[in-house]
């Protein structure tokens, strides 16, 4: 059974590690700061003992004042799993860092975020539409969407 | 010999090419035969399903993901009443969770069966093996066409168990089905295993490393033949997997022969879990009392299931309504093609082809 994680031991260890990277830690969801989420996925992935080196995937969710980046990882070392979210606030000029450089998993799915919420990955190698066509006006799983 | 200078040139391989089976582009750089690099175009396909399952009931969008992936609608409807009912704490009687695994594995035969026949196809063995697989589906077919009148698009998972009980004349065509199924199986596998022209094509092709898939988030048949021994049916069992005594196969090479085999080792450890499940099923309700609206409580879930492609999951969010805020798929087709431009570097156009037929995707998948 693959074993989700006590967040509040991995919040607790990775603030010792990353002080202020960990918001709230719950359930089997860390919450952190959009900024430090290259260092905790880092700390997550190649840590003796963490070792999350299976990216399940990523999705954005739209809450008009912000949004909601999901990340979810599972160690196929140890078995268990561990969801990451990271809130990024308002609408326009939204970035935040891309995973490609660790997992080459997230390609598709960071370029389908950016197609689909309008959200840019910092250091992602191709970022271009993924479903839509360039000069597509609006990004449609946003919630003001306008059809 | 006179070494030729040679330019990289571009060719456009679909949407429409029957190599793709389905709408899928892939802008193929060459030099001479070589493929230098790809780069896969999607979007032909794209319906804008998440955003459509925000305006609809929980419950109207069990149709919706029979469209998927439309080789295999049973398994994408029970990967996502699996992740409803884990939002809302719903509990299922023991009967529908049989039921419900029967139809899973009869459906991981039918979706081998096309991958495996197409694969070879592919390779060569012109639709001769394709049409004896086809025809062995065909009887899985009749099977979902008496318990959900559709031979497609079945629609037979409800949030809670299944939409309707086993006719009574389904399980006496269920072991009539597995009992012929065996030894076909060992006759396909004796026709095809040692044949020279197939072993040609595939061993040693298109290598994906162990490292490389599980960096790319493959998962399914695709990661097993590279030796990555996960299979969510025993890892993260679900439906009482746990119950069921079943082998994973593994490739060693992770090669498209490994591919190839893993998926006809699984076709037969599907059987033995059919085989199982129908010695054991039990009596009693098919479905659980369930609201006609569910409303789950405000929060998220992710549940995942081992489709025959691989993990299948749904990211549900609730906010308390009887629609769900988002809904978002995690697409095996989609992140198993990640690792597509990996593998066929180096290799011919002929090459391209095999590797891609044995990656299986389906473009209502990858496009949603």
């Amino acid at each position: 059974m693959t074993v989700a994680i006590a967040a509040n031991d991995l919040g607790a260890a990775l603030e010792e590690k990353l002080p202020g990277s960990v918001l709230k830690a719950e359930g089997d969801t860390l919450c952190i700061t959009p900024e430090s989420l290259l260092d905790v996925m880092t700390y997550l992935k190649d840590t003796p003992g963490q070792e999350y080196d299976y990216f399940n995937y990523v999705t954005a969710v739209d809450f008009y004042d912000h949004f909601e980046l999901v990340y979810r990882l599972t160690s196929t070392v140890h078995n268990t799993t561990v969801g990451v979210k990271a809130q990024l606030p308002g609408r326009e000029n939204l970035s935040i860092a891309s995973v490609t450089p660790l997992w080459l998993g997230a390609d598709f799915q960071e370029r389908e975020i950016y197609d689909l919420f309008g959200i840019s990955f910092e250091g992602h190698y191709n970022l271009r539409r993924i479903f839509l066509w360039e000069g597509y006006d609006g990004h449609p799983l946003r919630k003001d969407f306008n059809r | 010999m006179m070494h030729l200078k040679t330019e990289p040139f571009v060719l456009n391989m679909g949407p429409v090419h029957p190599s793709t089976h389905g709408v899928y582009r892939m802008r193929a750089t060459l030099d001479g035969e070589v493929v230098i690099d790809i780069e896969p175009v999607f979007g032909y396909l794209h319906r804008g399903v998440e955003k459509l399952a925000e305006e609809r009931t929980y419950a109207g969008f069990v149709p919706l993901t029979d469209r998927l992936d439309y080789l295999s609608s049973m398994s994408n409807n029970l990967a996502y009443v699996l992740s409803v009912e884990k939002l809302a704490g719903i509990k299922v009687p023991p009967r529908a969770d049989y039921i419900r695994v029967i139809m899973a594995e009869l459906q991981r035969l039918a979706n081998h069966a096309i991958v495996v026949g197409a694969f070879v196809n592919d390779c060569g063995a012109f639709f001769t093996p394709f049409l004896y697989l086809f025809r062995e589906r065909e009887k899985i077919l009749d099977m979902f066409d008496m318990v959900s009148g559709q031979r497609l698009t079945y629609n037979y998972m409800r949030i809670g168990g299944v939409s309707q009980d086993l006719p009574a004349d389904f399980l006496p065509a269920l072991d009539k089905f597995v009992r012929q199924f065996k030894p076909f199986l060992e006759e396909f596998e004796f026709l095809l295993k040692d044949n020279e022209i197939l072993q040609a094509r595939t061993r040693g092709v298109g290598i994906l490393d162990k490292a490389m898939a599980i960096n790319c988030g493959i998962s399914g048949p695709v990661a097993r033949a590279s030796g990555i021994k996960r299979d969510l049916r025993k890892d993260d069992p679900y439906c009482g997997y746990e119950k069921f005594d079943f082998d994973i196969p593994v490739g060693e090479q992770g090669d498209c022969y490994d591919r190839y085999r893993v998926r006809v080792q699984e076709m037969k450890q599907s059987i033995r879990i059919i085989e199982q499940a129908m010695a054991a099923i039990p009596d009693g309700p098919c479905r659980a009392e369930v609201p006609h609206l569910v409303r789950p409580p405000r929060g998220d879930a992710y549940g995942h299931i081992e489709a025959p492609k691989g993990e299948l999951g749904f990211y549900l969010v609730s906010d308390g309504g009887i629609a769900p805020y988002r809904n978002h798929i995690r697409p095996t087709s989609l992140i198993n093609l990640t690792a597509l431009r990996q593998m066929v570097r180096g290799w011919k156009v002929a090459d391209l082809i095999v590797i891609f037929g044995s990656i299986d995707i389906t473009l209502g998948e990858v496009d949603r």
